[in-house]
């Protein structure tokens, strides 16, 4: 019962989270910039009125549009709760692994995608189209970082790769694991729409790619949206922390293990978080045929991981 | 003669009865209805007898000696692999048979269908014998009987240029697998009165490993120009589509699954599988087939085409599934075998389901729609909200989206594949990451083109007015729908216990009893998925549950709160009206991956502008084709096509006309067989 109750905790915290972190990152960008920006926790606000908003729906849209947002904050809810946030050894709960986590993702972008389409507003239309052509872009890159973890834990199970890297720090610091670290972090920027992939803020909708395809949405439907975003933000870069650099996750449940496992993930995402914002401050965002060569660069960067992981053996 | 017998008996009197009595009867109205009652009658029969084989494990042998008796007669032998096969054609003839008698009425008075009862009813007559087969004739016989039948069911709509090209297309390379499988099982027979499948299995131990090797190769190359591997997927975009949509849906469902039973029937149970190499042959045609396959897909516009590419992505997909299991196999490595064939199967299964769905929903599509070029459909969602769910579904499942059954079978390839890590030689170990990565992009590029087929078919506004109009199609055809609707649902959700029954039957074939120890894969899986290893897993039902939960809370608190919706306008930068040219179309859809692949797709673009006389800044029209060059395709076929037609006009020299020259021919003809029957004395 504790287990299923840490399990449902440790997902109530990133789905917490998820509006701090997006928050945390446009107020350092904005502090970078030389702007004094918004606070961190501007997200739970907006967040909050787009709730007590009425929607507006186009005449043209479906069912389709209107179930989307909720399958979309259903999915990425679902994720998290498969990602090892702030406890790892939750096993038997957990309803997936790596490659079930890539899967929901990809049914949540699949219906928002469908839901760009339903307006019949030609930005949503591209929005999607481009969506759909980096989520099938990255998705190679994905499965071969997930493959360079699995050759060194022999499994695809988070709990498994945690331990793994635990147990055997110096990987952690091996060819393999840099690699696909840095595959995965290329992937992640693409993934949830930011620089120098797509701009988060932008104000111009011919270079939207996520905006685009979200442009008809408002009031609650909106919040959902973008509140799923923020915590897809929050589940990549969690990702890439535990799984990399799994330290100071809590490996039982005692409340102090739970305790310096919850600080040590806020420290680690803060870490991610300000690399991001740094990142967008200093890149400018590609051109979308630009796009490709990243990816390709990304899906180098994983089977040399995995290349580098067979000749370690 | 036990149940089994008596339900083979029953399929066969269905098939034949709907086929002959489709002949004789007197109405239009009356011929759909037999031919519909007939081929039910034969595929509930035979749905029957394959799941009481599947259930009681036991299998069913029957010969009929004096039929074809120096062929060594008639032979049936139903074992779990066959079995399985025979389910999965009668589990898609069964809704397509009933969806038929609805649609096929748009023929009535426009076309035979008298011949078309009995071309259908043939057809489902071969499929269903083609697994049930004991020795190479009935596997023959049954094989071409189906080539033939839905040669003839290809060219239905014959009076359109595309459908005989179609038809050309399909018989030349339906034939030149025929052509290959006579070798191949001559290579094999050990002698002149033993060919059962038994005896070649027996025989295969014996024969040389080039031998082997040959009889390999020809299998690959003729059951893959059956299953659409490529570069012998050419006749599938054109002949499914041609195809009424029933018979595409089982075309691409069941006919060419036939050819992935043909091949793991040969490779593994009766070669019982050979060294690495051939393997690898399978995974990098495995790789090709699902690329290219959902590549094209992807580029197409018209919606059948569309479907026909996924299939080949598909097979590519089972493909990888074997290639990664005979590569296991050869390393002694069975266990970890048993998952990538067992994955196979069941991405056999899932695939023949939500393909199935998929063709008849368009189908209902074309009906109301009258094209299958998707620029011209759009907003069908508001007319046919039933049809458009199903095909949601379908998509979704053809995406590998969970908790559907597509994502089910697509994670255990994954797995499959992964555990080729376990290789004990690095170098080729190192491949099997190669086949995931391909695999990965592979979805999701399959994901992209499902929302294209769904997203530009069925939403936003109509693009035509007949699509504008359209409302949905008979009930029965809606029901059918429903029915492998809910097939692809309860196979993802029920996805463990289905691949525990996969598991059992390749367990069956001769490389695998006993050799297999029971491992926590393999046993009896609960509600979970499991890699081989038994620590990875991923439970579609639980997953389903979860996200079903999550999205029920949601709601309900969104709901609570109160949620006003206000219907507007889509928003439009200010312009006054919106009207469906300012849509996203298909092609536009496609542009970005068209552009990034275009070394692939190679497109012709054609681009002229008529301005204004007086000044060239205004624009009168402007006219933009482009087209995907399969060039592939071309570089591969055209010399073949050039050089049988060379051929074929020295040929006609030969055929002048003249009544003398062919007297002469006769006695020409006598005169060769006296001398070699002296010869031979």
């Amino acid at each position: 019962m504790t287990r299923y109750l840490v399990l449902a905790g440790q997902t109530l915290v990133a789905v917490a989270l998820a509006p701090a972190l997006a928050g945390f990152i446009r107020w350092l960008k904005a502090r970078l910039q030389g702007r004094r920006g918004a606070p961190p926790w501007q997200p739970y606000f907006d967040v909050r009125k787009l709730f007590g908003k009425e929607a507006v729906v186009s005449h043209t849209a479906s069912w389709i549009f209107k179930a989307t947002p909720f399958l979309v904050f259903g999915t990425t809810v679902v994720v998290a709760s498969l990602v090892p946030v702030v406890v790892a050894q939750v096993s038997p709960f957990v309803v997936g692994d790596l490659f079930a986590a890539v899967y929901l993702l990809l049914l949540g972008t699949f219906f928002l995608a469908l839901a760009g389409l339903d307006t019949g507003s030609p930005f949503g239309g591209m929005g999607a189209s481009r969506e759909m052509t980096v989520v099938a872009l990255t998705e190679p890159t994905v499965a071969l970082s997930i493959v360079a973890l699995a050759l060194n834990a022999g499994s695809t199970s988070f709990s498994q790769i945690v331990a793994h890297t635990l147990t055997q720090p110096s990987a952690a610091l091996g060819p393999g694991h840099l690699l696909a670290f840095a595959a995965l972090f290329i992937v992640t920027l693409a993934e949830t729409g930011r620089l120098p992939v797509d701009n988060p803020s932008t104000h111009l909708e011919l270079t939207m790619i996520h905006e685009a395809m979200v442009l008809e949405y408002s009031g609650p439907y909106l919040a959902l949206i973008e509140w799923g975003a923020a915590l897809k933000l929050l589940v990549f870069l969690t990702l890439a922390a535990n799984l990399f650099m799994p330290w100071g996750i809590a490996l039982s449940l005692a409340p102090m293990a739970l305790l310096i496992g919850l600080v040590s993930v806020i420290a680690k995402l803060g870490v991610l978080a300000a690399a991001i914002a740094v990142l967008e401050t200093r890149v400018a965002k590609l051109r979308l045929f630009r796009v490709p060569e990243l990816l390709s660069v990304s899906f180098v960067l994983a089977l040399l991981a995995v290349m580098s992981t067979f000749l370690a053996r | 003669m036990d149940v089994i017998g008596v339900a083979l008996w029953v399929m066969v009197a269905g098939y034949m009865g709907g086929a002959g009595l489709a002949l004789m009867a007197p109405s239009p109205r009356a011929v759909r209805v037999i031919t519909g009652i007939g081929a039910v009658v034969g595929s509930a029969a035979g749905l029957a007898a394959a799941l009481t084989v599947l259930a009681t494990h036991r299998p069913f042998e029957a010969v009929l000696p004096n039929l074809a008796a120096t062929t060594g007669g008639v032979a049936i032998r139903l074992d779990l692999l066959g079995a399985l096969f025979l389910a999965l054609v009668a589990a898609v003839s069964l809704p397509a048979a009933i969806y038929g008698i609805a649609y096929t009425a748009a023929y009535d008075g426009r076309r035979s269908l008298r011949a078309f009862g009995l071309m259908f009813n043939g057809f489902l007559l071969g499929m269903s014998l083609v697994p049930s087969a004991g020795n190479v004739f009935t596997f023959l016989l049954a094989w071409e009987l189906m080539a033939v039948t839905s040669y003839f069911l290809v060219l239905t709509e014959n009076e359109h240029s595309d459908t005989r090209e179609a038809g050309l297309w399909y018989a030349a390379m339906t034939h030149f697998g025929f052509v290959l499988l006579v070798p191949m099982f001559l290579m094999m027979a050990p002698g002149a009165d033993a060919t059962t499948f038994a005896d070649l299995r027996a025989g295969a131990a014996g024969l040389s490993p080039a031998a082997r090797n040959g009889v390999f190769l020809l299998a690959v190359v003729a059951f893959g120009s059956k299953a659409g591997l490529v570069p012998l997927h050419v006749w599938l975009p054109r002949a499914h589509p041609a195809a009424p949509s029933h018979v595409s849906a089982l075309m691409s469902g069941a006919m060419i699954k036939l050819g992935i039973y043909g091949l793991m029937r040969v490779t593994i149970d009766l070669l019982g599988t050979g060294p690495e190499w051939w393997g690898g042959v399978v995974l990098v045609a495995g790789s090709l087939t699902a690329l290219v396959g959902v590549l094209y897909a992807l580029a197409e516009n018209d919606l059948k085409r569309l479907l026909a590419y996924s299939s080949v992505e598909n097979i590519g997909v089972i493909a990888l599934g074997i290639g990664a299991g005979l590569v296991l196999q050869s390393y002694g490595l069975h266990s970890l075998a048993l998952v990538g064939f067992g994955a196979a199967l069941l991405h056999s299964v899932n695939h023949a389901c939500f393909k199935g769905l998929l063709f008849l929903a368009t189908g209902n599509v074309v009906h109301r729609a009258h094209t299958r070029n998707m620029e011209h459909m759009g907003g069908l969602i508001k007319g046919m909200p039933q049809t458009a769910a199903f095909f949601l579904i379908g998509s979704a499942a053809a995406a590998a989206l969970p908790p559907l059954n597509g994502f089910a079978s697509e994670w255990m390839v994954f797995q499959a594949l992964l555990s080729g890590a376990q290789i004990p030689r690095p170098e080729i170990a190192i491949g099997t990451p190669l086949a995931v990565g391909v695999l990965a992009l592979t979805s999701g590029l399959a994901a992209a083109c499902f929302v294209k087929a769904f997203g530009i078919s069925f939403l936003a506004l109509p693009r035509s007015d007949a699509a504008a109009r359209a409302r949905e199609v008979h009930w029965s055809t809606r029901a059918m729908m429903a029915v492998l609707a809910l097939g692809c649902v309860v196979l993802g959700l029920e996805a463990p216990r289905a691949l525990g029954h996969m598991y059992r039957i390749v367990d069956s074939l001769s490389p695998f009893p006993g050799a297999a120890p029971p491992s926590p894969a393999t046993s009896g899986t609960g509600v979970w998925l499991l890699s081989p290893n038994g620590i990875a897993r991923a439970s579609p039902l639980l997953i389903a549950c979860l996200l079903t939960l999550v999205v029920m809370v949601v709601a309900i608190a969104i709901r609570a709160r109160g949620l006003a919706v206000r219907p507007a306008d889509t928003w439009g930068c200010g312009r006054i009206r919106q009207t469906p040219r300012m849509e996203y179309t298909s092609s536009a859809f496609a542009e970005p991956l068209r552009r990034i692949f275009s070394e692939l797709y190679r497109p012709t673009e054609d681009l002229s502008v008529i301005v204004h006389p007086e000044s060239p800044y205004f624009v009168r029209s402007i006219t933009y084709t482009s087209q995907v060059v399969p060039w592939l395709e071309r570089a591969l076929y055209d010399p073949v096509i050039r050089g049988v037609r060379t051929l074929a006009t020295y040929v006609r020299r030969l055929q002048a006309g003249s009544v003398h020259l062919y007297l002469l021919y006769i006695a020409g003809a006598l005169a060769v067989a006296f001398v070699s029957a002296w010869w031979a004395e």
